[in-house]
């Protein structure tokens, strides 16, 4: 009889343990990123952009982007006193080495750096065939290139003209907000080099991210705003000539 | 009635053979995760997270390199992320015997530095032909604490 009631002692911590296993279920594989915790967003501060090009560097080396295509780039704009309504635009190499000084004539100068604007209601998502490019629940647009056909839609559809047909894949390209950074508590490569802090990375479903105070203490805008697409990178400072 | 039904039955299973073909190529074709989030293959979210790292991050560059930050932290340049000059680094975060590569203060300073009418007017910029004479700009900066000292003005020859 004392062997006994030992013998079932003894074998009650093990029992307990297997009981807790078969409550808790099978163990979750890294639950550190939860995709609807998140809402990703982008600021650029064009009163801080000095068109140094590191951001479009950064990018094309995280990503490989092919030489002489774009995920991200930067454009030098002129506002002549009288012909507001057509600014002179320029671009050269994407501003991948910065820009070379320029005569200076009337009116103003300034940088703007584009990207995709990860739109919550994108044009380019909306006309792909296949199914190939979506928006993910944590609000980044991404293109899955082993589904893509190459049929050139969405660069057509983008108002932003942020889409490529990337030579060595044949498929569209287009910038990914560094998806396999952010999901790993990384910011994207642009924001991580840009040395003004032109670029900010925000999360908007983050409630302690910085961007909330700046948009509810600064006017911000988006491009293409009549378009309705539900642009998530938000420009501050930035003139009303920019298309 | 049924005398004639022979050819409908026929037509029949021609039609459930071709539905079950129908049925078994689509299983087969589309895939698992295809309609998990939405109109797209949802496994495609975890291949595109899953590349690599190439900027390890300023974060990752201060666990070792806490000379630079304390050095960094008295001068302006405190704002500017290690790889924005020295480039994408994760491999040397990686394995630190992988050297990086040696950087060019003429090209690097000038990026930001040299005087265009676009940039903003607090952002500090000089035309470098005028400013240094052709010295390299470490002559007198130091990258990391980019306000000049005095003893290297001396030594460069006096020109600020």
């Amino acid at each position: 009889m004392d062997t006994t009631r030992r013998r079932l002692i003894m074998l009650l911590p093990a029992a307990a343990v297997a009981w807790k296993y078969v409550l808790a279920g099978t163990p979750e594989e890294a639950p550190n990123y939860e995709m609807t915790e998140h809402w990703w967003a982008m600021l650029i501060d064009v009163t801080k952009c000095i068109g140094c090009g590191s951001c479009v560097r950064a990018c094309a080396q995280e990503n490989d982007v092919p030489e002489g295509y774009f995920r991200t780039w930067i454009e030098r704009y002129h506002v002549s006193d009288w012909k507001i309504e057509r600014p002179d635009v320029e671009s050269p190499d994407g501003g991948k080495e910065g820009f070379p000084a320029n005569e200076v004539g009337d009116g103003k100068y300034f940088f703007i750096p584009k990207m995709c604007n990860h739109c919550a209601d994108s044009p380019c998502t909306q006309v792909c065939p296949v199914g190939a490019t979506f928006v993910t629940p944590d609000g980044v647009v991404l293109v899955d290139k082993t589904y893509c056909v190459g049929c050139r839609y969405c660069i057509q559809a983008c108002p932003y003209g942020c889409r490529f047909l990337n030579p060595k894949t044949n498929t569209a390209d287009k910038c990914t907000l560094c998806y396999h950074r952010i999901t790993k508590g990384l910011t994207t490569a642009c924001c991580e080099v840009c040395p003004t802090g032109a670029r900010q990375l925000a999360d908007l479903k983050n409630p302690k991210d910085p961007i909330h105070e700046f948009l509810k203490t600064h006017t911000v805008q988006v491009l293409k705003p009549q378009m309705a697409t539900g642009a998530k990178v938000f420009y501050n400072g930035m003139d009303g000539s920019v298309r | 009635m049924y005398k004639d039904i022979e050819h409908l039955v026929r037509l029949a299973a021609v039609m459930l053979i071709v539905l079950a073909a129908f049925v078994i190529l689509r299983t087969a074709i589309v895939p698992k995760s295809f309609g998990q989030y939405g109109h797209f293959r949802g496994a495609a979210i975890a291949e595109i997270a899953a590349k690599p790292i190439v900027h390890a991050g300023h974060h990752a560059c201060e666990t070792c390199h806490t000379d630079i930050v304390d050095k960094k932290r008295t001068g302006k340049h405190v704002v500017v992320a290690c790889e924005a000059c020295h480039g994408a680094l994760a491999n040397h975060a990686d394995d630190p015997s992988i050297q990086p590569a040696k950087l060019d203060t003429a090209v690097l300073c000038a990026r930001c530095h040299e005087a265009n009418s676009a940039k903003p007017k607090w952002f500090p910029q000089v035309a470098t032909a005028d400013h240094s004479g052709g010295l390299a700009c470490d002559t007198c900066h130091q990258p990391h604490t980019p306000k000049i000292e005095a003893e290297k003005t001396a030594a460069a020859g006096g020109k600020p």
